[in-house]
């Protein structure tokens, strides 16, 4: 009973995360000149979260969630320019809309696993592309969509040029989302994905319905990267094919893996740190960056296991160690 | 009836070529995913790497055609053994997620080296006059650079047959491939055949980079470009197969070629929609027989 408990219990709440929360609370009043990029880096939080369940926790490789976030982004969209000026209900949809073309195609695809399965999720970001780059009667093509606006949240905070409301709204986003994602994956259900993750085979013979479970994590999954497009799409008021591009899919897996796959924080930690690096490294040559990425990714890898979150409790367990040990003595 | 011909005839024929092109950049990977087990997103970057050197040396050492290729294949090859004593040697034992990310960062290291030495723009390169005139079939007129990419293609076909079935290098391989553990016990260097194997795949890679460069443009952007393509060919292909690679390839090529010239408007879909259901069935088929 003490390892159940222990597997359940391990995404338990620590004092310690109050810190982030009200750190992203405090950002309102220290960086208020930078509220957009504040509230991008949030929604690629929660971008990053999504994929954190289906990668991290489900051990589902897949290079085309990008798919499901511009899904999102172009339903909240399309509603605002058909009259729902609401964007709680909005984003609400475009999550749901999202979940559903997650439903459809995750029994397909998720029967594959390793290269298969990473080609055929960027195959499907490809056809995702591809079609909105063509249906431009519906997406706007190379042009977006652009020129709808929302009402006052709740009928109360008015959206304004500062950006108080769109940031507290994606944050409140966020900790919603980021709550029923921690009680998924301390849940029973999410304890059978960690096993499918470790061994997939052992966890069919045991009984578990493997693609069932997968299924679940995957619309899920979808269901989270449909609202952060769609807050990406309603904040910016604009939408573009950028937002289904597979630089989009690779974007999110590098911010997660920076901070480290499977651990909830990780893609939490990860996006900040990626979209300020590459914030500020705006202004040199696009070809620059992507060589910071792919070396960020190679040392990653090669040395950071864990990505930041585990050098993170890599460093505090060999301060502790050696903090211990003039008065413990050595064992 | 003439029409029918003619557009079929060029179908095939520049299908087919394509598909070589295909063919030569994907059978590396075939060979190399089949071996050891890697999943090389990175792998279109050597096909860049070649295309690239090869116009080089054209345009600024007016080297010809025929003798820039094979340099750009051998310094690329050379090359590529450097990249896998640092890097790949580490992901032989890693996890699918490690291989990705690391090729992954790998591919984007390249494009940015690309753009730094060689510019944001499509690389000038131009084939030699005796590629560019054309050729009268009766039907509809050809450029030879086609008919030469097909025969090259043969021609590489029947020497990889031969290589993989015909020698002992290829039987060391087909047995790595097959049982590393038991290969390596009856005394092949496996570790030594990663290498040479390597090496040999982004070879081929980077041929072809290099002679297909006026079908497949040179730009900083390549290794990524076609990455999708050339995975689709790998795992249609099944692991090791140069058979099936090459008939994988050429199906693909004239399916491609046909769709973008009957449906233009939605041609890149009705590949992408065909493969995908083919993976899946494919590679489920296989599950569930051997679940039985």
């Amino acid at each position: 009973m003490k390892f159940q408990s222990e597997l359940l219990e391990r995404h338990r709440f620590r004092p310690i995360e109050a810190v982030y929360w009200v750190l992203l609370v405090m950002a309102v009043f220290v960086f208020s000149d930078y509220l957009a990029i504040a509230a991008t880096v949030v929604i690629m939080c929660l971008f990053a979260l999504s994929l954190d369940l289906v990668l991290g926790f489900a051990g589902i490789v897949t290079l085309g969630h990008a798919a499901y976030f511009g899904v999102g982004a172009y339903t909240a969209s399309l509603l605002a320019l058909g009259g729902l000026h609401e964007a709680i209900t909005g984003a609400t949809l475009a999550g749901l809309t999202a979940a559903a073309v997650a439903l459809v195609l995750g029994p397909f695809v998720l029967l594959l696993d390793g290269l298969p399965l990473i080609m055929v999720t960027m195959a499907i970001g490809a056809i995702f592309y591809e079609a909105a780059n063509k249906a431009s009667w519906l997406t706007g093509g190379d042009d977006g969509l652009r020129g709808f606006d929302f009402a006052p949240l709740l009928g109360i905070f008015q959206w304004s040029i500062y950006g108080y409301t769109a940031y507290l709204y994606s944050l409140s986003w966020l900790f919603v989302l980021f709550l029923l994602t921690r009680r998924v994956v301390g849940s029973p259900f999410g304890v059978a994905l960690q096993g499918i993750r470790e061994n997939r085979a052992r966890m069919r013979l045991i009984g578990a319905p493997v693609v069932g479970h997968l299924v679940r994590a995957y619309v899920l999954s979808a269901f989270i990267a449909g609202i952060a497009g769609a807050i990406y799409a309603q904040i910016n008021q604009f939408v573009s094919l950028e937002v289904l591009s597979i630089d989009t899919s690779v974007d999110v897996v590098v911010m997660l893996v920076l901070g480290g796959i499977g651990q909830l924080y990780g893609g939490l930690i990860g996006a900040p740190v990626y979209v300020l690096v590459k914030h500020f490294a705006a202004q040199w040559n696009p070809y620059n960056w992507m060589f910071i990425i792919g070396a960020l990714l190679i040392v990653a890898v090669r040395f950071g296991r864990g990505g930041l979150l585990g050098f993170l409790s890599t460093a505090t367990e060999w301060l502790l160690r050696h903090w211990r040990k003039p008065t413990g003595g050595a064992p | 009836m003439q029409e029918l011909l003619s557009i079929s005839s060029f179908i095939i024929l520049y299908g087919v070529s394509y598909g070589v092109v295909l063919f030569t950049i994907s059978i590396g990977l075939v060979v190399m995913m089949g071996l050891m087990r890697v999943i090389n997103l990175a792998h279109g970057a050597f096909a860049a790497l070649g295309g690239y050197v090869a116009a080089s040396l054209m345009n600024q050492l007016s080297i010809p055609f025929f003798i820039a290729v094979p340099l750009a294949v051998v310094g690329v090859a050379l090359f590529s053994v450097i990249v896998e004593r640092l890097f790949y040697v580490h992901l032989y034992t890693a996890t699918d997620l490690d291989q990705v990310l690391l090729t992954v960062g790998l591919a984007f290291v390249a494009v940015a080296g690309l753009n730094f030495i060689f510019g944001p723009n499509v690389f000038p390169a131009r084939l030699p006059e005796i590629l560019t005139f054309n050729i009268n079939f009766g039907i509809r007129q050809f450029q030879a650079y086609r008919l030469f990419l097909i025969v090259d293609g043969a021609v590489l076909f029947v020497i990889l047959w031969y290589v993989f079935d015909r020698t002992g290098f290829g039987a060391r391989l087909r047995a790595a491939v097959d049982n590393r553990t038991m290969a390596q016990a009856i005394g092949i260097n496996v570790p030594k055949l990663f290498s040479i194997v390597f090496a040999l795949g982004s070879g081929l890679a980077a041929l072809g980079g290099a002679i297909g460069f006026a079908i497949l443009p040179l730009e900083p952007l390549y290794p990524f470009k076609y990455l999708v393509i050339v995975l689709i060919v790998v795992s249609l292909s099944g692991f090791g197969s140069i058979k099936s690679a090459a008939a994988v390839a050429i199906f693909i090529g004239v399916v491609d070629t046909g769709c973008r010239y009957l449906f233009p408007g939605i041609g890149a879909f009705i590949i992408y929609a065909i493969l995908i259901s083919l993976i899946i069935h494919k590679h489920t088929g296989i599950v569930v027989r051997r679940r039985a």
